[in-house]
């Protein structure tokens, strides 16, 4: 099963960090193939950013997004750019206060938002909305374990952090557990 | 302070490929690297930079490429294991200090994250457009030896074989990557460091008085020294005798700068590496290399589904070319396809192999970005047809 997933927004924001320990959490600990490919301006900070990542049970080639499964949103120029390109059946999450989805595409077949930025910013740290994001993206879909996933989460924060982005991490989880109880169930692969 | 790590970061790790290769020249022995950042081989340079101080090794941060290149050459005669890596603009600048390392025959490694040009081009995106630089690039008669990896596991990898190769034929040797292969994140497994193959310098046991630093060994290698061992020694881009004197003359230039080319071209099958697929039983097979033999992968099983019979080739050893296998493959295939993301470089070296035994379809790819498949997979069925 391949699985293919586009994290969008700016930089600054840590989107390729969402994307690495997405990976990670895949290919350390839960035993899978993952791949992370990077597009970026050449600005540091708030140039259009977004991490391509490619999970799979077997080795990974093409290590690009070809059947935009699954689309992260968490600029509105990402949601703009990259909505039309999801696959029949595919899954969109955004955070809520950061883009204005309008209308949903048709060919979603699971779409929801979080606050993950006011989320992350009542808890004291708005560098954090990227964990929390993280956390309802896996419990929307499952595309790895959650215990591989707060593993990998503990070894890729800055040491001293570790309790608070599990915490955001927790508040990402319960979201999605929201989200999953009001549309009757997890989101679903779809063909790629 | 934390706590030294060591050179060998044994277990599993989610890696870029840029970060594996600096990892993979301390798990060798790396001791000094010298460089200037430019992206797309910054993260190389950086993480050289924190690690550093965990095997009292030496880093430091030139004023340019060209000053890079000629100091991983005096820490190698210093004894060191030194590397430098670069991309673009910068690899341009290191040329005459290559050529440099050829002819004082001196063991180092150069890291090449090959971005899109010419100058200074397509910084953030990916090129394979320095191969035919790589083997031509300094001037005058000389053979190189050019790994190209396709995964940050074979950074890793493929560096530790690039400090090997280097000090067994004492040459620089390069480790020609590109922007997607470094920048793309990947399980990377570091073995035990028992398991790290290392091979160290070859060191004379003569006595100083009878030490000749240019007379070879049988491989056509000679045996080295460092500086300070109490020998003595003298190197220079001149053309040298067997003492490393100057002998600006014929004779002399007879003797020596061949044995540069042999010590390589007669150790050839030694040398070369590549990885196959499906070879055996093809009509058409693409040869490839770096990132661009992943999406390749792709497009061969794509043609494999419609039921063409094609093979794939991947160089891992780049220069010296594997003549052999591309000049007996001609003898039976209907064809080579090459994808590189450039207007034409390897494609030569396969058609000069081919020699019009077999047709030659070349794939190119101006860069910043990689093909699609499916323009590969379009040039497999005419190959095929």
């Amino acid at each position: 099963m391949r699985r293919e997933i586009r994290i969008t927004g700016f930089g600054g924001q840590g989107i390729v960090l969402a994307g690495y320990v997405l990976g990670k959490a895949a290919s350390v600990y839960d035993h899978k193939s993952a791949t992370l490919v990077q597009s970026y301006g050449p600005e540091a900070r708030g140039s259009a950013c977004a991490a391509q990542v490619v999970v799979a049970d077997e080795p990974i080639h093409y290590p690009y997004v070809r059947g935009q499964e699954i689309l992260v949103a968490m600029s509105q120029e990402g949601y703009d750019s990259w909505t039309e390109e999801l696959i029949d059946g595919g899954v969109l999450l955004y955070d809520q206060d950061l883009v204005d989805a309008g209308t949903p595409p048709a060919q979603a077949s699971f779409v929801a938002s979080v606050p993950a930025t006011r989320t992350a910013e009542k808890m004291g740290r708005r560098m954090a909305a990227n964990i929390v994001m993280l956390g309802f993206l896996v419990g929307c879909t499952g595309l790895v374990e959650v215990e591989a996933l707060r593993e990998a989460v503990r070894t890729s924060v800055p040491a001293g952090t570790e309790d608070f982005n599990l915490s955001a991490l927790e508040q990402g989880l319960q979201y999605a557990a929201e989200a999953v109880a009001a549309k009757g169930g997890p989101a679903k692969a779809a063909d790629i | 302070m934390s706590e030294p790590r060591g050179a060998v970061l044994t277990g599993e790790h989610f890696m870029n490929g840029d970060v594996a290769a600096a990892e993979g020249a301390l798990a060798v022995g790396c001791t000094f690297f010298a460089g200037y950042p430019i992206t797309p081989a910054t993260e190389v340079a950086e993480r050289m930079s924190e690690r550093m101080p965990d095997v009292e090794g030496i880093f430091i941060q030139m004023e340019d490429e060209i000053a890079s290149m000629g100091a991983i050459l005096g820490a190698s005669w210093a004894g060191r294991k030194s590397m430098t890596s670069t991309s673009g603009p910068g690899f341009s600048l290191m040329m005459e200090n290559l050529g440099l390392g050829v002819m004082t025959e001196t063991p180092c490694v150069l890291v090449n994250v090959q971005r899109g040009g010419p100058s200074t081009g397509l910084p953030t995106l990916v090129g394979q457009q320095d191969m035919m630089q790589a083997r031509w690039g300094s001037h005058g008669d000389y053979e190189i030896i050019a790994l190209c990896p396709n995964s940050p596991q074979e950074c890793f990898d493929l560096t530790i074989d690039a400090f090997n190769l280097s000090e067994t034929y004492r040459l620089p040797v390069l480790v020609m990557s590109d922007e997607v292969v470094g920048h793309m994140t990947e399980k990377v497994v570091i073995p035990p460091e028992d398991q790290i193959a290392r091979i160290e310098r070859r060191i004379t046991d003569a006595a100083p008085a009878d030490y000749l630093p240019y007379q070879p060994e049988e491989n056509l290698v000679p045996l080295m020294v460092a500086a300070g061992q109490g020998y003595r020694i003298h190197v220079t881009g001149l053309t040298h005798d067997e003492r490393g004197y100057p002998e600006v003359v014929a004779p002399v230039q007879q003797r020596m700068v061949p044995r540069l080319i042999e010590k390589i071209r007669k150790n050839a099958e030694q040398i070369i590496r590549y990885e196959s697929d499906g070879i055996a039983e093809a009509e058409v097979v693409v040869v490839c290399y770096g990132i661009t033999s992943r999406v390749a992968q792709l497009a061969v099983e794509m043609a494999r589904q419609q039921g063409r019979r094609v093979g794939l080739l991947r160089l891992i050893v780049a220069w010296p070319f594997p003549e052999r296998v591309i000049r007996e493959l001609a003898t039976r295939i209907k064809g080579f396809v090459v994808p590189e993301i450039n207007l034409g470089q390897m494609v030569y070296e396969v058609e000069r192999c081919a020699a019009g035994r077999a047709r030659t379809i070349h794939v190119p790819h101006a860069g910043g970005a990689v093909h699609d498949p499916e323009t590969i997979l379009a040039r497999i069925e005419e190959a095929s047809s």
